[in-house]
């Protein structure tokens, strides 16, 4: 194949520091990583450093999938654009007053911006019942002197929600139609369009915010397209959504809001894939960074999605995401004993600048980080990441000493460290808790995935806290989200608030709906214009008993063609309901809240053996010495190894510690670290 | 007792508030009523084998229960001493408000978790239900005189006997509820809360031994106190005094009277309610335990390091006068106690903000303002009650303005959403709004107040409201002023003009037919800081979103403002130096 034949896949993760790029070419049978600064003013400059540091040749690439934080980083910098909202007289204020929450249980100091402000916000005379029956119809004139007053107080983008239009949205499209004769551009987004569902204040925050981000995620698609054209480069560019699957750059500008957790998802979809290869397909993803430990559940190989999430307090976008849990532990968590002589963790980090003590830029308070250092578990002189020559462990030692060594009463700095990895360990598992045995499942059938830098130092603890079978470290634990992003799948999701009762339902219509949803997913999916395997439609009912608040997701089969069966949900309702809560309830009522359409492409998926450590190397040549480590009370003379040197099959016992450029591996007394076909690091007990 | 590391503590410190935390969110998940579902009125914990402390409380539930449900589980240690012990399997359950409770509405299942023969401590759950008989759908009856009124009374009883789950109490529970399914579902939602609870602890203390745990409940309660001594100890010694009035109880039209005198000596603090109103006839009585338990959510609102755990209070001293207001005995009225409570929170920020005005906040709005609507379905004759909390505005603070549309401090309730109850009643809402000059002006302003309407699309309905601060209004701090009152409005007659509640926030029967609306205004937080403190442009802001008033900018805040924002400097500063 000549090289500018365009057959390359690149995956490209920009997060905060670095950019991250996964390139395969499938012809070749090889792969290549790279990682370049990220360029936070015009993330368009990293990318496009990256791709060629990647792949070399431009012209090569046929495909480029993109995992953004352009989309999070608007809303939590509060940088998105001038926004209007459009609304429904009397209501005006629903983006403000959101759920009447706070944001903390306790203190009352919690304050709110809304993306939208007061004078932004402005109300046409219109209404639609609970019924769908349209009491005022909207009058059009109305909505285009609202969207002019809008545009004179520098609106670039407008959102037009109206009170239950979930139902019926006869005059949100007619406002619609309103906006879009007199709007100068295509920033405009309905409720409607993008969350028909019951709940005004959900509804109206995803719709605002999708508006909010349309002008800052469309023009940085249109910077990527065009440093992609003068580098005639043909590839096209798919973006990672937030609930894993990937979408057109030209759906990513129509709903940028299903990028708002693009990274992350991208990193959990790789993980999945990853360990399902590698014969695990149930696993709890683990990403540790400087402030948070983010952990999801893969079942099957498939990722448990939440219905909505929150990006800041009150910023919420309802839209479905791959569910990640996140506690305030990580590298950067500072460790303090409180008033009553309690070692705590977190949730207070020193981030990544200043950093922890051993980092030498200001900080004076010891973290995770440090604690790690002082035991010997990182090499000071070998810090990951590239952005230090050497860590400070004099420092870290004191800092140890000084703020929990000395108010805890422990003889040694090493005693004190280890108390706080032992602590952030318990706060780690108990997030691995919340995803597993919360949800009913047995850890023992389950293996931890770290990735990013700093979780597989802690793997080998946690495995044991939490009774897991194993964890298992990629062999490029730093790219994981690139990588990613070069095998996620086409996705569209639907949503439509029915709200009947399953005795009352209507079985051939809710068959039509089905249809109706399945084909325009489909249309979607397949304009994308990408090599796909196959397509697969996911449906789903949110369904309760009468009486109830909470849903339970009802999965049913829907297979094209095949009458949807009224004793069949129902059946599939009560499976579902024992599952979460185990008692039945007799002689209640069942509601159909929503129907959930979800369709899938799938795409190709290259052989992660690719990946695979050459032949003819072997363990002896990747034993670079050894160095004593803290674990449990006592020094332990560790074997220190190169990682990516190891050859499959290699077993290491504990104690020792597998060091990369992206991440240091720890392997406890007791412990084995070997290593798979695909290069990857399996942990568990020795014996 | 055996010794325990600072570690091994620190980790079954968070083992054990993640049993409680699971427990919490088993119920929120499965309850039927929204109350429980979305407004999250619930809790979950465990409990002292002798005493019935509180040894570890789920963070997610209503923050009023951390103080109260010690003394449920203690009501339930002295009766079965009583009765002649207790056996393994056994759970109990009662809403008696008197001994350990808060009002009818909330459940409690009580169970004593059994080690070696012995009980090693106990799980409890509480829960609020949508309905337990009374006069008033929902039961927030201002018109009640006796309890008897508001709901029926559950005393102490077995709901499972050594394990055997008794269907007779249950069928006493549902025959006296307007709405048996909920209650039912609610039951059952809370059972599955006790077992998991169950499970998880037994899992936790074959890990761990019992002796380490039991330890760690002893140190855990000794460093609560440690932590509470070193917060009073911040603060300067001396009395701090503060007063406030609740409107009247529903039935005399009367205020009042609340007092609370804050005494710091050295690590030690005493709250004095003397000077407090006697009990009342109507339902704003609240008991004993429930005073204490409101006390400990108000300094867990100011000084938040500390835990959900008995020790706290061990520091505390607290002087409630006997067959006062705040010791409501049997059969006095005590549904509305959220009231009460909201006010002796209140209360506690006015006090402590004379002695640390670094650390507390303006007032938050102070009233839960339970409406109702209820009447038949006209097509099936089906009852139906739709019953709500509404928000408003909390207080002003040293960071910023108040939040606005807030929840109540004693709760972490969010609001149902509006088409959703739509969806669900007869109603269409006209407006759900933020009020304009509902926050109490201060150099930080007050959150927002809200305003709702909502509109009969029935025939008919009746109508009740149970809220407060329609006469006395959310105060500010360190100089700020009060927020705007509460206020109800409904139709005076078939042919329309509006009316207002005669006993200000509290109204029972108010008749409705389709088409008429009520109209309900919240009010905001207090200020903080003096209003002529805060800087003009500020205030200009606040007027050009609607926040504020060109008449209140110049009335309050001495700024001279037009509608649009646009800032008069020279006559603001003329105006200032006035």
């Amino acid at each position: 194949m000549s090289t500018n034949t365009p057959h390359l896949i690149a995956g490209v993760d920009v997060g905060g520091t670095f950019t991250d790029v996964f390139v395969l070419d499938e012809a070749a049978g090889t792969a290549r990583v790279a990682k370049v600064p990220s360029t936070p003013a015009n993330q368009a400059v990293g990318f496009l450093a990256g791709l060629e540091a990647g792949a070399g040749d431009l012209t090569a690439l046929s495909t480029v999938v993109h995992g953004t934080t352009v989309g999070t980083n608007a809303l939590l910098e509060r940088k998105g654009a001038a926004t209007g909202i459009i609304t429904t007289a009397g209501f005006r204020d629903v983006l403000e007053m959101r759920r009447r929450d706070r944001p903390r249980t306790w203190g009352l100091w919690g304050q709110f911006e809304p993306v939208v402000p007061r004078d932004r916000r402005l109300e046409v005379v219109e209404r639609t019942l609970a019924d769908g029956t349209v009491r005022a119809a909207v009058d059009p004139e109305a909505v285009k002197a609202a969207a002019m007053r809008l545009h004179d107080l520098g609106c670039e983008a407008v959102a037009i929600v109206f009170i239950n239009a979930y139902a019926n949205a006869e005059n949100e499209r007619a406002a619609l139609a309103a906006v879009r004769a007199v709007w100068p551009n295509d920033y405009i987004t309905a409720s409607h369009q993008i969350v028909p569902e019951i709940r005004e204040f959900e509804r109206t925050s995803t719709a605002a915010l999708n508006a909010y981000l349309q002008p800052p995620v469309g023009r940085y698609l249109a910077r990527l397209e065009q440093a992609l054209g003068e580098a005639h480069s043909p590839a096209q560019v798919l973006i990672v959504q937030s609930n894993g699957g990937v979408m057109s750059v030209e759906t990513a500008r129509k709903v940028p809001v299903r990028t708002a957790l693009s990274g992350p998802a991208a990193g959990v979809t790789a993980a999945a894939h990853i360990g399902s290869v590698a014969g695990y397909p149930n696993l709890i993803t683990c990403d540790m960074g400087g402030t948070s430990f983010d952990v999801s559940l893969v079942v099957e190989g498939e990722s448990a999605l939440a219905a909505q999430t929150s990006i800041d307090f009150g910023l919420v976008v309802r839209s479905p995401m791959i569910e990640i849990i996140t506690i305030g532990a990580g590298g950067g968590s500072i460790a303090r004993v409180d008033a009553g002589g309690l070692l705590q963790v977190g949730p207070e980090s020193a981030g990544s600048d200043p950093g922890p003590v051993c980092y030498g830029l200001g900080n004076t308070r010891p973290t995770v980080t440090d604690a790690n250092l002082v035991l010997g578990r990182i090499n000071a002189d070998r810090p990951i990441g590239g952005k230090l020559d050497r860590l400070d462990v004099t420092a870290a030692r004191q800092a140890i000493t000084d703020h929990v060594a000395l108010p805890l009463g422990l003889e040694s700095a090493e005693a004190a460290a280890e108390a706080v990895i032992r602590v952030a360990n318990a706060k780690m598992a108990g997030a691995i808790r919340v995803v597993s045995i919360e949800r009913g499942h047995d850890p023992k059938e389950f293996v931890a995935v770290p990735f990013g830098g700093g979780g597989s130092l802690h793997a080998g603890a946690l495995i044991r806290e939490v009774g897991l079978k194993k964890a298992l470290v990629p062999r490029y634990p730093g790219v994981t989200s690139a990588l990613g992003c070069t095998i996620a799948d086409l996705r569209q999701d639907f949503v439509e608030t029915w709200n009947v009762l399953l005795d009352d339902l209507d079985a051939t219509a809710l068959r039509a709906a089905v249809d109706r949803l399945s084909e325009a997913g489909t249309k979607t999916v397949r304009g994308a214009g990408v090599t796909l395997e196959g397509l697969e439609t996911v449906v789903e009912l949110d369904m309760l008993y009468v009486g109830q608040t909470h849903t339970v997701a009802v999965p049913i089969d829907a297979a094209a063609g095949k009458p949807v069966d009224k004793e069949a949900v129902r059946a599939a309702f009560e499976t579902a309901y024992a599952a979460t809560y185990g008692r039945l309830l007799s002689g209640i009522s069942m509601r159909l809240m929503n129907l959930r359409v979800a369709v899938v492409g799938k795409r190709p998926r290259f052989d992660l053996s690719l990946l695979a450590p050459e032949e003819g190397v072997t363990v002896e040549a990747a034993i670079r010495g050894k160095r004593d480590i803290y674990v449990d009370g006592a020094w332990h003379d560790a074997t220190i190894v190169d990682r990516l040197a190891l050859p499959v099959g290699a077993r290491i016992e504990g104690p020792a510690v597998l060091e990369q450029s992206d991440t240091t591996i720890l392997i406890e007394p007791g412990l084995v670290g070997e290593v798979d076909t695909y290069g990857n690091v399996l942990i568990g007990e020795s014996s | 007792m055996g010794t325990i590391d600072p570690v091994t503590l620190a980790v079954l410190n968070g083992r054990l508030e993640q049993i409680a935390d699971e427990m919490d969110a088993t119920l929120f998940r499965s309850a039927f009523n929204p109350i429980i579902a979305e407004a999250h009125d619930a809790s979950h914990g465990l409990y002292h084998a002798e005493t019935g402390e509180t040894l570890v409380q789920g963070k997610s539930g209503l923050p009023i229960f951390v103080g109260a449900m010690a003394f449920a589980v203690k009501t339930v240690i002295d009766k079965a001493a009583r009765d002649g012990g207790l056996e393994e399997g056994d759970v109990y359950i009662f809403n008696d408000p008197y001994d350990g409770g808060t009002h009818l509405s909330d459940f409690r299942l009580v169970q004593p978790i059994f080690r070696d023969g012995k009980v090693f401590c106990y799980l409890a759950s509480v829960g609020h239900y949508h309905d337990v008989g009374g006069n008033v759908p929902g039961n927030y009856n201002p018109a009640a005189t006796e309890c008897f009124q508001e709901g029926f009374l559950m005393p102490p009883v077995k709901l499972f006997e050594a394990g055997r789950f008794r269907q007779d109490v249950v069928d006493i529970l549902q025959a006296n509820s307007r709405l048996p399914n909920s209650l039912y579902g609610d039951l059952n939602g809370q059972i599955n809360a006790l077992k998991l609870g169950e499970g998880r602890l037994r899992d936790l203390l074959d890990e761990y031994g019992d002796t380490t745990v039991a330890t760690a409940f002893e140190e855990l309660k000794a460093r609560a106190a440690a932590l509470m001594r070193a917060q009073i100890s911040s603060l300067p010694d001396g009395v701090y005094k503060a007063g406030d009035f609740l409107d009247n109880d529903g039935i005399v039209d009367v205020p009042l009277p609340l007092q609370l005198a804050i005494t710091v000596a050295g690590d030690r603090l005493t709250l004095d309610f003397t000077g407090s109103a006697p009990a009342c006839l109507g339902p704003v009585n609240i008991a004993r335990s429930t005073t204490i338990a409101a006390c400990y959510v108000a300094m867990k609102h100011v000084f938040q390091e500390v835990p959900a755990n008995a020790g706290v209070l061990e520091p505390i001293d607290f002087v409630i006068p006997d067959g006062s207001i705040l010791d409501a005995r049997a059969p006095r009225p005590v549904g509305g106690y959220t009231e009460t409570i909201l006010r002796l929170i209140d209360l506690s920020f006015q006090a402590l903000a004379q002695a640390a005005p670094e650390r507390v906040n303006g007032c938050a709005y102070g009233t839960i303002n339970a409406l109702s609507l209820a009447g038949y379905r006209r097509e099936d004759g089906r009852r139906w009650v739709m019953f709500s909390f509404f928000g408003g505005g909390h207080g002003g603070h040293p960071e910023g303005d108040g939040l606005n549309h807030g929840n109540a401090p004693i709760s972490t309730a969010t609001i149902p959403p509006l088409e959703i109850l739509e969806a669900a009643y007869p109603v269409m809402f006209k407006q759900w709004a933020l009020r304009a000059d509902s926050g109490g002006p201060g150099r930080n302003r007050g959150g927002l107040g809200a305003v709702y309407e909502i509109e009969l699309l029935e025939e008919q309905a009746d109508a009740f409201l149970f809220g407060e601060r329609g006469r006395y209004a959310p105060a500010g701090v360190v100089g700020g002023e009060a927020a705007a009152l509460n206020r109800f409005t409904y139709p005076a007659g078939l042919d329309g003009g509006a009316a207002h509640p005669p006993m200000a926030s509290k109204m029972v029967g108010i008749k409705l037919i389709q088409g008429q609306s009520v109209l309900l205004e919240t009010p905001g937080g207090g200020g903080y800081g003096a209003p002529v403190e805060r800087e003009p442009a500020r205030v200009a802001e606040d007027v050009r979103l609607g926040y504020v008033s060109v008449a209140s900018a110049r009335d309050r805040y001495r700024v001279v403002v037009s509608e649009d924002g646009t800032l008069d400097e020279q006559a603001t500063s003329e105006l200032r130096a006035a």
